[in-house]
């Protein structure tokens, strides 16, 4: 072997080995310093400084940030976490470095304010981030909707939840929709008719997947908070007439009249408990609803990402 | 002297061919691709912006490093090869050298950018499967781009006609990272009071605006750009790469080259 050809033989053999180890060196730090790279990004945690050091390309750096947030968002739930500390955070550089990134304030506001597991549990972070996005945005029909959501759903304050939708049914172009939750509002309904005409109207007019997801996942939940409200008045008054609780919901829909078993949105029928109650067989497939679960029953992590047949 | 000038414009552009310059596009084209192709799987509704965003910024910050790395050595390249007596020994006026390794270096900018636009429009294309309207935005941004070039180009050449290519490098990088706070120099300056206001405000007029070209966030978004900005933008790129240049004359036309 000449001397040439054994020094390009020991060399290409020397760059093979030692790439190789230093990416399996890479994933040994990586395991040894779990989060590193996001609570690193995070020292640098103030907008006006980043938007500074960009040099004036803060649209390329809000692209990166919101990749982020949104690989934070799905990573950590991925990992059933039960908070999102730097969701809010990396919205608000984001929406900062690029104020007209409308999927940020969206996202913000359907995954910073309701309670963990399926939020961050942030509803007056959600409202700073919309109002922002409003004044950098003012005719932009879906902040105020999203909005006036926040407050119809996680802080129950009907009066600015009506407030945001009026606001917002007053913008050119806006969704009829606004306009009907804003009445809606007005007469203090915080009753399930209305949160199904608020998720029904985020489901059809989001464009983000996830948000459309959610919609939904929030819809089917409402139908069986529907049924099993339906169905436990039916066996409270089977209860007063006969005196005792149904044997089962087939003497119960009997005696109602029912054409068959009453069936959640998986076509699993609902069963009677021994003691009255109406409950679902698979909770865990219905990660928001509040009605029909066992007692002490924890609920899963919200799972609306993976819902195949909406 | 029309003649003189596009001769040295033109060898200045063979050669920064000659040294490879333009193998930039392939790193831009990889970086396009793989951003037109990786970003839709990893984030949410930002497709379009980041080929824009990237595309944009990848074409301004690549056409910078060459005007700063090319400028620096376009005079002290020549007097370290001791090339420049063999082209002034020439009836070659030394303004007449200035300006034409200034279109030299300009010329091999656009039409770096050129072929980067095509680029942009295609990953774009790829992305989005068709072009709006908006769309042609992206031009005026590229415009723009340019327009920031020619200011670097003339920054770099000033420098290096009087400083060693290392320094020249610092000074003009230096330069353009102050004229990209340029406008909150203004704001800063004009804060203070008395004759310090004055001596303030008259440096950060001083200092190139570079922030007033770069429009890349509000293409993005489809935003127009007023007619007037552009105007504005053309007229002061002229106007000040035209006042570096005869900067840059002024020192090469005196300076000692024995």
């Amino acid at each position: 072997m000449t001397s040439r050809r054994s020094t390009t033989v020991i060399a290409a053999a020397t760059l093979v080995a030692a790439m190789g180890a230093s990416v399996l060196l890479l994933r040994g730090i990586d395991r040894a310093r779990p989060q590193a790279t996001l609570d690193e990004v995070l020292l640098i945690s103030s907008p006006k400084f980043l938007k500074r050091a960009s040099l004036g390309y803060n649209g390329l750096m809000a692209d990166i940030y919101w990749t982020r947030a949104v690989q934070y968002f799905g990573r950590e739930h991925h990992a059933d976490a039960t908070e999102y500390k730097l969701l809010a955070p990396l919205l608000e550089i984001t929406t900062y470095l690029d104020p007209k990134l409308l999927v940020a304030y969206e996202y913000g506001g359907n995954f910073l304010a309701p309670p963990p597991p399926g939020g961050a549990g942030e509803p007056e972070r959600a409202v700073h981030l919309l109002e922002y996005g409003i004044q950098q945005n003012p005719d932009e029909w879906r902040l105020y909707m999203s909005l006036g959501h926040i407050y119809f759903l996680e802080l129950k304050d009907y009066a600015k939840a009506e407030s945001a939708f009026e606001r917002g049914s007053r913008v050119p172009n806006a969704h009829p929709s606004l306009a009907v939750m804003a009445a809606l509002m007005a007469q203090h309904t915080g009753n399930l008719d209305t949160a199904r005409a608020l998720w029904t109207a985020t489901y059809q007019t989001a464009t983000d997947k996830n948000i459309r997801d959610n919609a939904f996942e929030h819809l089917i939940a409402l139908r069986v908070d529907t049924d099993v409200t339906r169905l436990q008045a039916a066996v409270d008054g089977f209860r007063q007439r006969t005196g005792r609780i149904p044997a089962s919901l087939l003497e119960l829909a009997a005696a109602e009249g029912w054409l068959g078993l009453p069936a959640d949105p998986d076509h699993v029928p609902y069963m009677l408990t021994s003691d009255g109650r109406v409950e679902v067989r698979n909770p865990d497939n219905f990660p928001f609803i509040t009605m029909g679960v066992p007692p002490g029953y924890k609920a899963p992590p919200p799972r609306f990402l993976h819902r195949p047949d909406n | 002297m029309r003649a003189r000038v596009t001769a040295i414009a033109s060898n200045t552009f063979r050669e920064a061919v000659r040294d490879r310059v333009l193998y930039n596009l392939i790193a831009f084209v990889l970086l396009l691709s793989a951003a037109a192709v990786l970003v839709g799987q990893i984030s949410i509704d930002i497709e379009k912006l980041v080929v824009i965003n990237l595309g944009l910024t990848a074409v301004s910050m690549f056409g910078i490093v060459i005007a700063i790395f090319i400028g620096i050595g376009l005079v002290s390249k020549e007097i370290e090869k001791r090339t420049l007596y063999t082209v002034l020994s020439r009836p070659v006026r030394r303004w007449e050298f200035i300006v034409g390794k200034f279109f030299g270096l300009t010329g091999t900018l656009v039409v770096n950018t050129v072929f980067m636009a095509i680029g942009v429009f295609a990953a774009l294309l790829y992305v989005e499967h068709k072009l709006v309207q908006s769309d042609g935005l992206i031009l005026v941004a590229l415009y723009f781009i340019v327009l920031q070039f020619v200011l670097v180009c003339s920054l770099a050449l000033l420098f290096s006609s009087f400083s060693s290519p290392l320094l020249s490098a610092v000074f003009t990088f230096a330069l353009f990272v102050i004229g990209s706070f340029a406008e909150d120099l203004r704001n800063f300056a004009s804060m203070t009071h008395g004759l310090t206001r004055w001596v303030a405000v008259g440096l950060a007029y001083l200092v190139p605006n570079f922030s007033a070209f770069n429009i890349i966030s509000s293409v993005a978004h489809g935003q127009p750009v007023a007619g007037s900005l552009v105007l504005h933008n053309t007229a002061y790129a002229v106007l000040y790469s035209a006042a570096v240049l005869a900067g840059a004359i002024l020192v090469f036309e005196y300076r000692n080259l024995k």
